[in-house]
């Protein structure tokens, strides 16, 4: 290696010992990540890939060794009658499908909404200093804390139309005339699912609000107080915007989470076109039916569905995740 | 001396491995509707006492929609953590190639079984699993009720649906606000499956799939039958009729709610127990038929235990499903839980019928019970039912005509069927 003519000596010297420094710290540092990248590739990319590859054969759940490859057909298939008709077939062309993911999206729509509202009341209001706010806070994060197998069976029974507790109340407040079937009737299955699932997770929301809550530095609230700026405005222009980071990350959770809900469907009302779910239609398909690759084709889109929406999400949220400062 | 002591263990334990004697460590799986459980653990501590062996329960939800999943994947798996499993009637064709061939190990008893109870497990010559208890549903009804309002017993659904609604419209008016007419299972799940084959068949409809593959179901008698349930919900039936369940139902009939319900056998043991508000004040019959010169039909049900192939103690295994299933525990299963045996003689013994009248009662209902059609339908059997199911529920949630659901039904079934099943 000749030096350069405009390099002297001592500094191509100095750059050849920096690069080598920086070559070890690269080494050293896949080194120390190998492990995890290890486990990641083990517990995570290894099964995503038999997913997918499972979607594009014949599988069944018993003769996982014989599958073989059927490129397309679990997605989209035209068979043709030979009389010059045909029809569609596979899951692209599955209303059932469509519904699940449309059932899906509705449902994290409208839980992430109720959730981020419910939650952002009840960390301002946790933010605030009174008597036993420390009980409170512990008291509210009870649902979140309760397995939502458990819950979602608890809630079931409360929901009974004859039995349940909920008719009862409602009944004797004098909001309804007759007891509501609340799991049973396809208008409010949806409905008691949300419910429950608002119940449930509003506290996880509130705790990663008031986390963000607790970062806004004090004096910006003692200067506006000065300035008398009214108490709404005041949130409007300064609190959320400096809670807007945190608050983006917790929906994206909460985004994620929702739309791989399974355990409150299956739980509560399992089997019905109204409330099945993206991951209730692939386990169906999985288990029940004997349907493997069709499941892991369903399991496969529901991935990417999930990846785009999110990444959609944090495109037009413009979020900061390299974690410095804008 | 430590190795000499090892080598005295390791002495005696082969010694022990050579005798017949081991005491192994059983798992039986099943699924738990009313007092299964009480039953099954008695008479486990009694093959535990004879033969030293070590029997736990595992227990699964009530719904057999959801035992089939858990089963599947144990299976696939090669799990060889169950022994016996308890399977549904239906489940034979579906998961045969996962349990052993029971026929060479009871040869000497299978004469005894009820005969079609014993073909509906048997899989070419191959027996998957030897009979448990059966299952034939009734109509139960309120006879106190009856009684008071000077009704019959209806003979037909079209009878049944004006009684229900006069009583509970009577007793609603006397104050009895939660009376409903008729509870039955119609959740979307397996036993709604069940309810409206009986509904359809005894309309003249037909089944689901014919025994020889062919169908039929889109036909005006069927939607006769769907438009009748479907009439049902919200007027004699609850709206959340559609998302009961076996005990769901009960619950209802069972706390005085219901003047009539549709449910397995195993309902009238427990009405008649001590802590039942209707004790001694309902009876049972056949279902209803669909009309004056058409049938009743009652949809063949029961559990059966299979021994898995990937058990590591086939032969204590063996030994369970044959104790479980010899006279003297079917006689008390029979009579603590008024499901019907699957040993013929069981029907006709005195003690049986003193105690738990129902069985010889039943004895000619559950020698025409109508198997679902899952011979027919091999493998695909449990998507043709969930579709099947999916028709009815949405047609009794009023989501579409029965007629409309019934095209659709036709439609998706020919689908599945492809070239053949």
């Amino acid at each position: 290696m000749s030096a350069a003519p405009d390099i002297s000596p001592a500094t191509a010297r100095a750059s050849a010992r920096t690069s080598r420094l920086s070559r070890e710290r690269i080494r050293s540092a896949w080194l120390f990540l190998a492990p995890m990248l290890i486990v990641l590739a083990g517990v995570a990319l290894y099964p995503l890939y038999r997913t997918i590859w499972f979607s594009f054969t014949d599988a069944s759940l018993d003769l996982l060794g014989e599958a073989r490859f059927i490129g397309w057909r679990n997605y989209l298939e035209y068979v043709d009658y030979g009389n010059g008709d045909g029809e569609w077939f596979g899951l692209l062309a599955d209303s059932r499908w469509w519904r699940s993911v449309w059932n899906t999206v509705w449902f994290a729509i409208v839980s992430v909404s109720l959730e981020t509202l419910f939650g952002l009341v009840i960390a301002l209001v946790l933010h605030k200093k009174f008597p036993g706010r420390v009980w409170v806070q512990a008291a509210v994060l009870i649902p979140w804390a309760i397995p939502t197998i458990v819950s979602a069976r608890m809630w079931a029974w409360m929901l009974h139309d004859q039995f349940g507790i909920v008719n009862d109340m409602l009944q004797r407040i004098g909001l309804i005339d007759a007891p509501v079937a609340w799991t049973a009737s396809p208008e409010t299955a949806m409905i008691a699912v949300i419910m429950v699932d608002v119940w449930k997770t509003t506290p996880f929301m509130a705790l990663l609000i008031l986390a963000g809550l607790q970062m806004v530095p004090r004096d910006m609230y003692e200067a506006a107080r000065l300035d008398g700026v009214p108490p709404f405005r005041l949130f409007r222009r300064v609190t959320l915007p400096l809670i807007m980071p945190a608050l983006l990350v917790a929906i994206v959770f909460r985004a994620l989470d929702a739309l791989r809900v399974f355990d409150i469907v299956y739980v509560m009302t399992p089997n019905t076109d109204a409330t099945r779910t993206m991951s209730v239609y692939a386990r169906e398909n999985l288990f029940d039916f004997d349907r493997f690759a069709y499941g892991s084709a369903a399991s496969t889109l529901l991935f990417f569905i999930i990846a785009l929406i999110t990444i959609g999400f944090i495109y037009a949220t413009r979020m900061n995740l390299e974690g410095d400062e804008r | 001396m430590k190795r000499h002591l090892q080598f005295m263990t390791a002495l005696a334990g082969a010694t022990l491995l050579a005798g017949t004697a081991i005491a192994a460590e059983l798992n039986i799986v099943h699924g738990s509707v009313g007092r299964d459980q009480e039953i099954l653990r008695a008479q486990l501590d009694k093959f535990e006492a004879e033969t030293g062996h070590t029997v736990t329960i595992v227990s699964m939800p009530e719904s057999t929609t959801d035992q089939f999943a858990q089963y599947k994947l144990w299976l696939a798996a090669q799990s060889s953590d169950i022994d016996v499993y308890r399977l549904d009637v239906i489940w034979a064709p579906q998961i045969e190639t996962h349990f052993i061939d029971l026929m060479p190990h009871v040869e000497d008893i299978i004469g005894d079984f009820v005969p079609g109870a014993v073909e509906s497990q048997m899989v070419g010559d191959k027996l998957v699993a030897l009979p448990m208890f059966l299952g034939a549903p009734a109509l139960y009804y309120r006879s106190d009720l009856l009684e008071k309002h000077g009704k019959a017993v209806p003979e037909t659904w079209q009878e049944m649906t004006e009684t229900a609604r006069a009583i509970m419209e009577a007793e609603r008016a006397e104050g009895n606000a939660d009376m409903w007419g008729f509870v039955f299972q119609g959740a979307a799940y397996e036993g709604l499956t069940c309810n409206a084959q009986e509904w359809i068949v005894s309309f003249g409809g037909g089944r689901i799939v014919e025994n020889d593959g062919s169908i039929g179901i889109n036909n005006p008698q069927a939607a006769e039958a769907l438009t009748m349930a479907a009439s049902w919900v919200g007027d004699i039936a609850p709206d959340g009729v559609l998302n009961y369940k076996e005990e769901d139902a009960r619950g209802v009939f069972q706390s005085g709610n219901a003047v009539f319900m549709r449910n397995w056998n195993y309902a009238y043991a427990l009405g008649n127990g001590d802590d039942s508000p209707i004790k001694g004040n309902f009876g049972v019959r056949t279902l209803p038929t669909g009309g004056e010169g058409k049938p009743s039909a009652h949809t063949l049900g029961g559990w059966h235990l299979g021994v898995s192939k990937y058990s590591e103690n086939q032969e204590e295994a063996i030994e369970l499903v044959r104790f479980l299933n010899n006279y003297e525990n079917q006689k008390e299963r029979a009579i603590v839980t008024s499901r019907p045996p699957t040993l013929t003689a069981v029907y006709e013994d005195a003690e049986v019928a003193a105690e738990q009248e129902f069985i010889p009662l039943w004895k000619p209902v559950v020698d025409g019970a109508l198997p679902r059609p899952s011979a027919a339908t091999k493998r695909q059997y449990n998507e043709v039912s969930s579709e099947f199911w999916t028709a009815v529920h949405d047609t009794m949630s009023g989501n579409g005509t029965a007629e409309e659901n019934l095209a659709k039904l036709e439609a998706r079934l020919k689908r599945l069927k492809g070239a053949g099943w």
